[in-house]
């Protein structure tokens, strides 16, 4: 990248509690094909991270190989990022956030990133509830190789390069993840803000593993007609569970919500979020109703929308190892190397 | 001397066959202990191997004095590996068959089944004291100090002082039936002597563990494999006794990863973030790593990575021993990569270079690789104890902290500012608006910015390499060891083929045949290596692979003479002994054998 976004700052732009405005969150500008759905999910993650005060040094960004993957080179140039290698982002996130738990680590795939090459990592990151927002960009196909179909193409989409896919079914990684037993799983789409940058704030405050596929259209070889990967097919069929408020712990609910129709979730740092329920027989604190919604969509040929599932009382992985509440990052010699007199005594046991 | 056990595996031989050891150990006789076994759980035959030997060589030497066999499916095969001349102690409860009979050995029946069932009800008991039994039998054949195993029998039950007695009886009862049915001691026996010192027995791959404990690792993520697995366990015992808080808090972090891909890359994840962290491995673990090792090294993220090799290729021999992944751990990855690399001998070095591995991973920003052996790891070898000096800290390398950031005019994560080819790098969550920036495998300029310009990348590999050089003078410098007169033949080796080389060694000079000794520590070659090369005219590199592959890394690192260096080369998958060097090194000297 050689363009340079200019880096003054209007006097006059709004500030958030730490200070920053928000173009203080952006990054690099994007290479990416204009109308990429990618970029507004980039969008939503700068918005959110501003909105939250998200200092933008206590937040690590981390990706994979793909366009997905890229997109953390266009937000929060002020924190570090990570692009590791193809679908192996989960385990360079797991050690990061072992070396310290105390920042905030934000996770960007694909579908070929997640569904394919990076499955078997994807489910163990699930498995131990590492504490971090995992955000797959769903496009249904490789864009950077020319358009593939991935495991996440729809029996019966056609795309541009492949084609119709009449051989496989796709893999769904909402349903999937909550078989996992992910404790916070929800689905959105790019082109929804409304309901996308509150399902990042609340995926932030989540103490554990909390997972967002993100529908994103593939402009170049995926939005054609008969991709259910679309922008059109998708604004066709989605079907939002419920509206969602992010209201983090110090401020004040302002708005009204209708008795009987909304949920509150309060999560462990006081914040909570509100669901305005706007489908039937779904609790999103009842991992059966949500993947029973998930099945009947799927047999409407609805999209299903929204946060999905959340389970209040998740505990992230450090708790369940028992780690130092310190960053381990921060201990020092006296912390770390017992001496040589417990040396003396350990050779001791070997003679 | 060497006594051989012959066992069923998973019928708790083990842990008689270790106390047997022991107590020589404590005797104060140097004592090397070796477990040849299966990749099975129960049911194939195994065998421990003890080599006795007062002047304190400890490699393997092959031609057994005395073989316990309780193993009928290795029967055959165990009575004829018996030295001529030498014992062969069986279990009488049944009559040996005629075709076990030889001549030319001696046989002791030891009644050890029948001895247990008449004196333990349970069957789980009787068959763990069959194996106590014949240790006490040896007791007395052996002339070894009954106090002394005694004592090792209550310090081993400490916590189950019921224990005692019953062990107690199965010792005296091997014994009792040896005295009153055969000549005590044998031709061989064992007297105390001072050959130990302040020796410590100890596996290489605990000793790791605890190095890494303190060179400051606080972030451990592996997969199961044999042989590295012992790390592992190493790692996570020590630390439950040593880096937990007051508040059962640990100052630890102990992943077992999904694979060795993972595992990879959770270390990556950590070392990226500021902690010190390691994986252990052996082989196949190390072709799956690859692709992560190779970002490392590129995006210049510290690694520390323990390679347990074991018998290649595939899964080849997963429970024997050999050297042959020195190429593809050196040059792990593709592209052009070349790793640091430490070759311990002695489960003392596997403590110490694990903590230097840690402080070089960080110093300079690149995987390291500790390169050790199943034989290393897994068996108990006598050596110096572990040594700390509490004045060590650790290096932490080049990192700004947010002073340093405020301090400094820019920031360029891949700016070689001090002419090393080091740069500086910083943790994330130091600075809020200073010092961040993108890591990545991709090609970039020296400001982290992404780049497919190639003057770029050409001036960023090449300053790789002179990172390369400037660790020549940081790594461990070899041992050289000089022969009793001048010679221009020498010998180079690593790891565990030190025990076997050097008493060769001196086999040699007892026939006139003098031999400088150089046993290479580290990759990359220091100036030591080269000068040993350019002074001598012949040159045996002994290794434990078919390929000669230390051979090739000199050849390629140093553009060395190949017609200069000779391979001996043993890899059956057991320990190289003097007797295999010698003899292979003498077909080299016509002239003088």
């Amino acid at each position: 990248m050689t363009y340079i976004k200019p880096t003054f700052r209007h006097p006059g732009l709004k500030k958030n509690k730490v200070g920053y405005v928000r173009a203080d969150y952006e990054g690099a500008i994007s290479t990416l094909c204009a109308g990429c759905g990618h970029d507004s999910i980039s969008g939503a993650i700068v918005q959110a991270c501003f909105e939250m005060s998200v200092e933008p040094h206590r937040l690590a960004k981390l990706s994979g190989i793909g366009c997905s993957s890229k997109t953390p080179t266009y937000f929060l140039s002020n924190s570090h990022g990570f692009n590791s290698v193809h679908g192996r982002m989960p385990s360079v996130t797991t050690g990061a956030n072992m070396a310290n738990r105390d920042l905030i680590y934000l996770g960007v795939s694909g579908d070929g990133d997640t569904a394919s090459i990076g499955m078997g990592q994807f489910v163990h990151a699930v498995r131990r509830n590492l504490n971090m927002a995992y955000i797959v960009m769903n496009n249904g196909c490789y864009g950077l190789t020319k358009g593939q179909d991935s495991a996440t193409t729809d029996f019966g989409s056609i795309s541009k390069s492949s084609g119709l896919n009449d051989s496989f079914q796709a893999i769904d990684l909402v349903g999937m993840a909550l078989e996992l037993g992910a404790t916070f799983v929800g689905r959105s789409f790019s082109g929804d803000k409304d309901q996308l940058v509150p399902m990042i704030k609340a995926a932030m405050s989540h103490p554990g593993f909390a997972f967002i596929d993100c529908i994103s259209p593939c402009v170049t070889f995926n939005n054609n007609k008969g991709s259910t990967k679309s922008y059109q097919f998708v604004r066709d069929h989605q079907e939002a569970t419920s509206t969602i408020d992010f209201v983090p712990h110090e401020e004040e609910i302002t708005v009204d919500y209708e008795a009987g129709t909304s949920t509150s979730v309060a999560l462990h740092d006081g914040s909570k979020i509100h669901l305005d329920k706007l489908s039937p027989n779904w609790d999103p604190t009842d991992r059966y109703s949500a993947v029973m919604r998930l099945q009947e969509a799927k047999l409407t040929g609805d999209i299903l929308t929204g946060l999905l599932y959340i389970d209040p009382k998740s505990r992230g992985l450090h708790d369940l190892m028992k780690t130092s509440k310190r960053p381990l990052n921060s201990l020092q010699e006296e912390d770390l190397c017992p001496g040589s007199a417990a040396l003396e005594g350990i050779n001791a046991g070997f003679r | 001397m060497v006594v051989r056990f012959a066992n069923v595996n998973g019928t708790g031989s083990a842990s008689a066959n270790n106390m047997f050891a022991k107590t020589i150990f404590r005797m104060g006789i140097p004592v090397s202990p070796k477990n040849i076994f299966p990749s099975n759980i129960q049911g194939l035959p195994t065998w421990y191997e003890v080599r006795i030997n007062k002047d304190g060589y400890l490699g393997r030497r092959t031609g057994i004095d005395l073989l316990v066999g309780v193993n009928p499916q290795s029967l055959k095969k165990d009575i004829a590996s018996v030295k001529s001349g030498g014992y062969f102690v069986y279990d009488s409860t049944r009559k040996l068959h005629a075709e076990f009979i030889r001549e030319d050995i001696n046989y002791i029946g030891i009644p050890m089944m029948k001895l247990s069932m008449e004196h333990y009800q349970v069957p789980r008991l009787q068959q763990l004291f069959k194996n106590i039994i014949y240790v006490g039998a040896l007791v007395a054949l052996l002339d070894i100090e009954m106090k002394v195993i005694k004592n090792i029998v209550d310090e081993q039950f400490a916590k189950k002082p019921k224990l005692i007695p019953n062990n107690y009886k199965a010792l005296d009862l091997g014994y009792d039936f040896a005295k009153a049915n055969y000549e005590c001691p044998l031709k061989y026996r064992l007297e105390r002597m001072d050959g130990v010192g302040d020796s410590i027995l100890i596996e290489g791959n605990e000793a790791t563990g605890l190095g890494a404990i303190y060179g400051g690792a606080t972030v451990m993520a592996w997969y199961p494999i044999t042989p590295s697995t012992s790390v592992a366990k190493g790692f996570e015992t020590h630390c439950k006794k040593l880096r937990v808080d007051a508040d059962g808090r640990k100052n630890y972090a102990f992943v077992q990863a999904e694979d060795e891909l993972a595992a990879m890359g959770m270390v990556i994840g950590a070392t990226w973030n500021g902690s010190r962290a390691f994986t252990a491995t052996s082989g196949p673990g190390v072709s799956l790593m690859s692709e992560f090792i190779g970002l490392a090294y590129f995006a210049e993220i510290p690694v520390t990575l323990v390679n347990v090799q074991r018998g290649g290729p595939s899964t080849g021999m997963p429970t024997r021993t050999q050297q042959p992944d020195i190429i593809s751990t050196i040059y792990a990855s593709h592209g052009d990569t070349k790793h640091i690399s430490l070759f311990p001998s002695t489960p003392t070095e596997c403590f110490e270079m694990m903590a230097d591995c840690l402080d070089l991973a960080d110093r300079f920003q690149t995987p390291v690789m500790m390169i050790s052996d199943l034989d290393l790891g897994m068996n108990s070898h006598m050596c110096p104890p572990l040594k700390w000096d509490d004045t060590r800290k650790y290096d932490r390398g080049k990192v700004y902290d947010a002073e340093d950031l405020e301090r400094i005019k820019e920031f360029g994560r891949y700016l070689d500012v001090d002419d090393d080819g080091i740069c500086y790098r910083t943790i994330p969550g130091t600075h809020p608006t200073k010092g961040s920036f993108f890591t990545r495998g991709t090609s970039r300029d020296e400001y982290a910015k992404y780049t497919e310009d190639g003057d770029t990348y050409v001036r960023v590999v090449n300053r790789l390499l002179k990172k390369w050089e400037t660790a020549k003078s940081y790594v461990p410098i070899p041992e050289v060891t000089e022969a009793k007169e001048k010679t221009d033949m020498g010998i180079i080796f690593f790891g565990t083929t030190r025990y076997s080389a050097l008493e060769a060694m001196d086999l040699f000079e007892k026939e006139g045949i003098y031999l400088d000794a150089l046993r290479i520590k580290a990759v990359p070659f220091n100036q030591t290596v080269e000068d040993f090369i350019n002074s001598h005219e012949q040159i045996f590199v002994i290794e434990q692979n078919r390929d000669g592959q230390m051979r090739s890394v000199l050849m390629n690192e140093l553009d060395a003479d190949p017609k200069k260096l000779t391979a001996i080369l043993n890899y059956d998958g057991m320990p190289i002994t003097a007797a295999t060097i010698m003899e292979r090194i003498g077909q080299h000297l016509p002239a003088l054998v």
